[in-house]
């Protein structure tokens, strides 16, 4: 209860806080309008102005409310100017990235538990590839994987895969070396198997190294998609969205389509966790 | 064609030797722990030039590793231009004040409970957020120059930095605070002594996140406006005249300075948390 008061009282500075900075950021435009019509503005009228401008440098926060609304209940799904349309673009992009990310993660784990060469050669390039700021060239990825006739999904999913795929590689080999010696030592007692070994011991013990790292893996899947989606040119999905926001300076928009994606993340992290306590209490591993 | 066979006779041989050595006696030597992981970048970048020149691909798509060299070579001083302007101005700077801003607020919001309790949800919640996604607005609010691009990083790199040292600095159990307490010792000699030392771990931890996560945040912000030099404008102006071969160079910049970045930090943490598990050995 007292946790929940808290979060409450932190979401209201935010959104006090916000009020105050979309005030002030706000107020030269309404200053300079009010001096070329050569009137004094008065504070309430200030307050009033700064919260309802058109192209606002920072919007308020009913203003994102009331363009969320319209552009998600409002509008016909298949619209091209319903955020649910282009959310889903989006989405449909991360989870198919996402599940190509895990698989190939889970398969290199499984390659590098098993085979000493693997592990020795794999591992740090697992690690060196993630410095390479893969988002930040994602754009040409798609360019080229346009020129070559690979379109639609599946650029977009390949960057999502790529970022995705690390984290469930470092927390599958974890996870896959989590039983100890012990347990090792009883399964060759059983005169087990190495195949055995993998789907009655070594899988199942890994499961909680597992989803922590899907929970990390589908965010970083989202950021992928909607980077992906920036490159001039795209016209669907939420990181379009914001592009011809920033082009036209359509702040609102820009806001609207930034928390969508906050949405769908907290969405898509909220589905893992629900389904890591549910797996996990059923295999009696809850912590 | 021949350029193919010869690269795929390398990768036959390089996959013999790094089979042979991982498994032979002298797979605990330091050599060996680098030589497996050379093998395989040589493997990759012969198949690579291998497949370009036997296939004939276009460099339009994808050009060969020597043309990127010889582009790397040629064109230093742009690349050492787009570095400073992204690498040390924007990625830097917003990487130490980000860091230095969240280390400092998870200082003080340790010391309530209240703020502990009401900001660590939001913060994690943050965390998972598609943060880049303010870079556009970021970019509207601090123009096209280096601030701006400085600003995405300190967002950027804030959440995971704050998170991890809050984390940290509940590290020390019990008994050890209530050992600080017995020697009366104040709250910053317990702060500076006890816990700071105990959440070293967790702090590198976030700072290594962070350091990918600032070179990221720093050329995507560029594609939505900045100056005639910068990682990220190369990267965006070059793919529309179709050279990619400065792009890739400019990409090994940023995977160099990014590698060589996460790697000063790790020696750091591998000096402060020596005394770590994870560290001995």
């Amino acid at each position: 209860m007292r946790k929940i008061l808290a979060v409450l009282c932190v979401l209201a500075v935010i959104v006090v806080g916000w009020y105050g900075a979309a005030i002030s950021l706000n107020a030269k435009w309404t200053h300079d309008q009010a001096k070329r019509a050569g009137t004094e503005v008065q504070f309430s009228e200030l307050v009033a102005d700064t919260l309802s401008q058109e192209r606002p440098v920072l919007p308020a926060p009913h203003q994102v409310a009331v363009e969320l609304w319209k552009t998600t209940i409002q509008k016909k799904v298949t619209s091209k100017r319903s955020l649910v349309f282009h959310g889903w673009i989006t989405l449909s992009a991360t989870l198919m990235g996402f599940l190509i990310g895990t698989t190939a993660g889970i398969l290199l784990a499984v390659g590098i538990v098993h085979n000493r060469a693997m592990d020795m050669s794999v591992m740090p390039w697992a690690i060196a590839s993630q410095t390479i700021p893969i988002l930040a060239i994602a754009p040409m990825i798609i360019v080229v994987l346009n020129s070559i006739g690979v379109q639609g999904l599946l650029p977009k999913a390949f960057i999502s895969a790529y970022l995705s795929f690390f984290p469930v590689v470092v927390g599958m080999v974890k996870g896959l070396r989590a039983p100890d010696m012990m347990q090792l030592d009883l399964m060759k007692t059983y005169s087990a198997r190495s195949w055995d070994v993998f789907w009655k011991l070594r899988l199942p013990s890994s499961m909680p190294y597992f989803f922590a790292s899907i929970k990390v893996a589908i965010a970083a899947a989202l950021v992928g998609a909607i980077v992906a989606e920036l490159p001039a040119g795209a016209i669907r999905g939420l990181g379009a969205r914001m592009l011809t926001g920033s082009y036209y300076g359509q702040t609102i928009q820009i806001w609207s389509a930034l928390f969508m994606a906050a949405f769908v993340a907290a969405c898509l992290v909220g589905l893992v966790g629900m389904m890591q306590r549910w797996t996990l209490r059923k295999m009696g591993m809850t912590q | 064609m021949s350029v193919l066979f010869f690269a795929i006779v390398i990768w036959g041989l390089a996959t013999l030797g790094a089979v042979r050595i991982a498994n032979g006696p002298q797979q605990q030597m330091f050599w060996a722990k680098l030589a497996v992981p050379a093998l395989l970048g040589v493997v990759i970048v012969v198949l690579w030039e291998g497949i370009v020149r036997g296939f004939g691909v276009s460099p339009v798509i994808l050009p060969p590793p020597s043309a990127i060299a010889v582009t790397f070579v040629s064109s230093i001083p742009v690349l050492w231009g787009d570095f400073v302007q992204t690498f040390v101005k924007g990625a830097l700077s917003g990487y130490v004040i980000g860091c230095g801003s969240a280390f400092v607020i998870a200082i003080l919001i340790d010391r309530s409970p209240f703020l502990q309790d009401g900001l660590m949800p939001v913060g994690n919640f943050l965390a998972a957020m598609p943060i880049i996604g303010t870079a556009p607005i970021l970019v509207m609010w601090f123009g096209f120059d280096w601030q701006s691009k400085s600003a995405v990083v300190v967002l950027m790199v804030f959440f995971p930095m704050l998170v991890n040292t809050v984390q940290g600095l509940a590290e020390s159990s019990v008994m050890q605070r209530d050992l600080m307490k017995t020697y009366s010792a104040s709250y910053w000699q317990t702060l500076l002594k006890l816990r700071l030392p105990a959440a070293m771990p967790f702090i590198f931890n976030g700072l290594k996140i962070s350091t990918t996560l600032a070179l990221i945040g720093a050329i995507v912000a560029e594609f939505f406006g900045s100056p005639i030099r910068g990682m990220g404008f190369r990267i965006s102006t070059e793919v529309g005249a179709l050279n990619l071969d400065m792009v890739w160079a400019e990409i090994t910049v940023a995977a160099l300075a990014g590698s060589a970045f996460y790697g000063c930090v790790a020696v750091i943490e591998k000096g402060v948390t020596f005394w770590h598990p994870s560290q001995r050995g």
